[in-house]
């Protein structure tokens, strides 16, 4: 009986998001009296590995081998599954994230394990096995109950703050040796935006809709984004109309997020914009219509124009940092 | 080749939501029910592709797991262009079940892409498409946001952190799809609406399944507290709420 935590690395790395899921995976052990087992796939060096034992991890397990480099999620969930399976793990905890939402389904097939997918709280019971999570898009959370022996759980992102709690563990490379013909998946290209912090990464968001008023509108946005190492989003129209590239949208159909401080510039408010929001620790409105739904969501407002009030606030935290 | 599109029925997404019974199911009253809003984009895609004759795509077929009341979901996606349909005859439980139905229908029919929506909006569990592809023993492509043809094969564009990369899998397969597989959801014509009611819908009742997760409860978001408003002339104040107040910058 034990915890699995999976977590994938980025080129070698951990980041926030590791370390929240295997403090999350610690404290689900401690409610079931066992240990927590951290998985990577892919290399990593003994380095990198062994800060996953600074949130609690009593072993630390990275499988390599050459045919594991291929994202092929059939053979990645195989190999989350065998592993469960060989250490007789109970829970499995994925990010539920873009890897998470590619492997945990499958896992759970393979082990006849129940899904609680995009958890944001601790179990509320283990008999029954009872986890709490988001439905009907952020109107309503869910209590489900897992009634199979293994039970899979995803973790909302930005839900569970990570805790020191180090163990020491010392890492364990395992080489994988996969038949070749189970890969299928082949990619052949790959392009990836360097250098900025990733909207579902980020601790602030500066987004804008469509009272921005136009494309050309968005530079202090982009500027109080920058100012506050936060990243920039906005609202479906301004994706639909072009204004905006659409891997900024939030909402229902967007992305979901749930940074600590969500600034939504010219933004109403509607349900599918808040149903990808609605999660943020804080929400700050600026808009001109008083009467925005936004203000309903938000704790912090201004009614104002975004033209007006952008570059002061700029200002405002530019004073601060000095 | 045959596209198969597996469509869900949810509450329209600007529906405000309630429970009855103890907070144990939602309140239908007043409920207008939709195709789910990726599977509507999924089903948009398939059918433009069947559109393009060189993709050679010979039909496409949408796949539901409901109760009869769930009729008028499939007629709409027949109305839109989808040329048969699939009805298993049975009250959607979980993922696990209703992806273990899935697969069944696949297995009859035989398709060669399969596309799945990355969640529904209603219980948002991201599961059905890896679980139907894991039943299948078949590949599975996630968070696909293009799915175009190359030479008389499939390519598709799948979202990474920070970017994207293209993919190729041999079919069958499935795609789980979400936002960008087509630009807006493809509008039932008048025409559309008439054909729509003599295309073939098949029935079939349900393999035996296993649930492996039941909801016991619901509850709303605790309400936040009221909005603090700050002068539009005064946003400094703002930030200083925000460091010193919330704490948060």
């Amino acid at each position: 009986m034990s915890v699995l935590v999976y977590t994938e690395n980025w080129d070698g790395k951990f980041k926030k998001l590791s370390y929240e899921l295997v403090s999350y995976g610690t404290s689900v052990a401690a409610m079931l009296g066992t240990e927590v087992i951290a998985l990577t796939i892919g290399k990593a060096t003994d380095d990198e590995l062994a800060r996953l034992g600074n949130y609690g991890a009593g072993r630390i397990i990275c499988l390599t081998g050459d045919q594991l480099s291929v994202p092929d999620s059939r053979v990645h969930a195989k190999v989350i599954a065998d592993l469960a399976l060989k250490e007789g793990c109970n829970v499995v905890i994925f990010s539920n994230n873009i890897a998470g939402k590619a492997l945990a389904p499958r896992v759970s097939v393979r082990l006849k394990a129940g899904i609680g997918s995009g958890v944001s709280r601790l179990p509320l019971s283990l008999d029954p096995f009872t986890v709490y999570k988001r439905a009907y898009s952020g109107n309503a959370f869910a209590h489900v109950v897992i009634k199979s022996e293994i039970r899979i759980l995803t973790l909302a992102q930005n839900s569970f703050d990570a805790v020191e709690k180090p163990t020491g563990a010392l890492p364990e490379t395992v080489t994988i040796d996969i038949d070749g013909s189970m890969i299928k998946t082949s990619v052949t290209e790959t392009q990836k935006q360097g250098g900025k912090i990733l909207l579902t990464d980020a601790d602030i968001v500066v987004s804008g809709g469509r009272g921005m008023k136009s494309p050309d509108n968005w530079a202090p946005l982009v500027e109080l984004a920058s100012i506050l190492n936060g990243a920039t989003a906005c609202s479906r129209p301004v994706s639909d109309e072009g204004w905006r590239p659409h891997e900024e949208h939030t909402g229902q159909t967007g992305k979901i997020i749930a940074p600590n401080l969500y600034i939504a510039v010219g933004i109403s408010g509607a349900t599918q914009h808040l149903a990808g929001v609605s999660s943020s620790k804080y929400i700050v409105a600026i808009n001109t219509d008083k009467d925005a739904p936004i203000f309903e969501a938000a704790q912090y407002g201004i009614v104002g124009d975004a033209m007006k009030v952008l570059p002061k606030l700029v200002e405002a935290v530019k004073n601060l940092k000095k | 080749m045959k596209i198969l599109v597996c469509i869900s029925n949810v509450p329209d997404t600007t529906t405000k939501i309630k429970f009855q019974e103890g907070n144990t199911s939602i309140d239908t009253t007043g409920i207008q029910w939709v195709i789910n809003p990726w599977d509507e984009l999924s089903l948009t895609r398939a059918l433009e592709l069947k559109d393009d004759a060189s993709t050679g795509i010979k039909s496409v077929t949408v796949a539901h797991v409901g109760p009869a009341a769930s009729e008028p979901v499939i007629r709409k996606s027949l109305a839109i262009g989808a040329d048969d349909a699939v009805r298993v005859n049975l009250a959607a439980q979980d993922a696990y079940s209703v992806a273990a139905q899935l697969a069944e229908v696949v297995r009859k029919e035989g398709f060669d892409i399969i596309l799945c929506g990355i969640e529904s909006s209603d219980f948002n569990g991201s599961a059905v498409g890896g679980m139907l592809a894991e039943f299948l023993d078949i590949p599975s492509v996630s968070s696909v946001s293009g799915l175009k043809f190359e030479n008389g094969a499939p390519v598709l564009t799948r979202e990474i952190d920070g970017g994207r990369e293209s993919v190729v899998v041999p079919v069958p397969f499935v795609a789980v799809v979400q936002k960008g597989i087509s630009k807006e959801p493809r509008i039932a014509s008048m025409r559309g609406i008439m054909t729509a009611r003599t295309k073939p819908v098949r029935i079939c009742e349900p393999v035996a399944s296993d649930s492996l997760t039941e909801i016991s409860g619901f509850e709303k978001p605790v309400p936040r507290a009221s909005c603090k408003y700050v002068d539009a002339d005064d946003p400094a104040r703002l930030i200083e709420l925000l460091q010193n107040e919330a704490k948060v910058i």
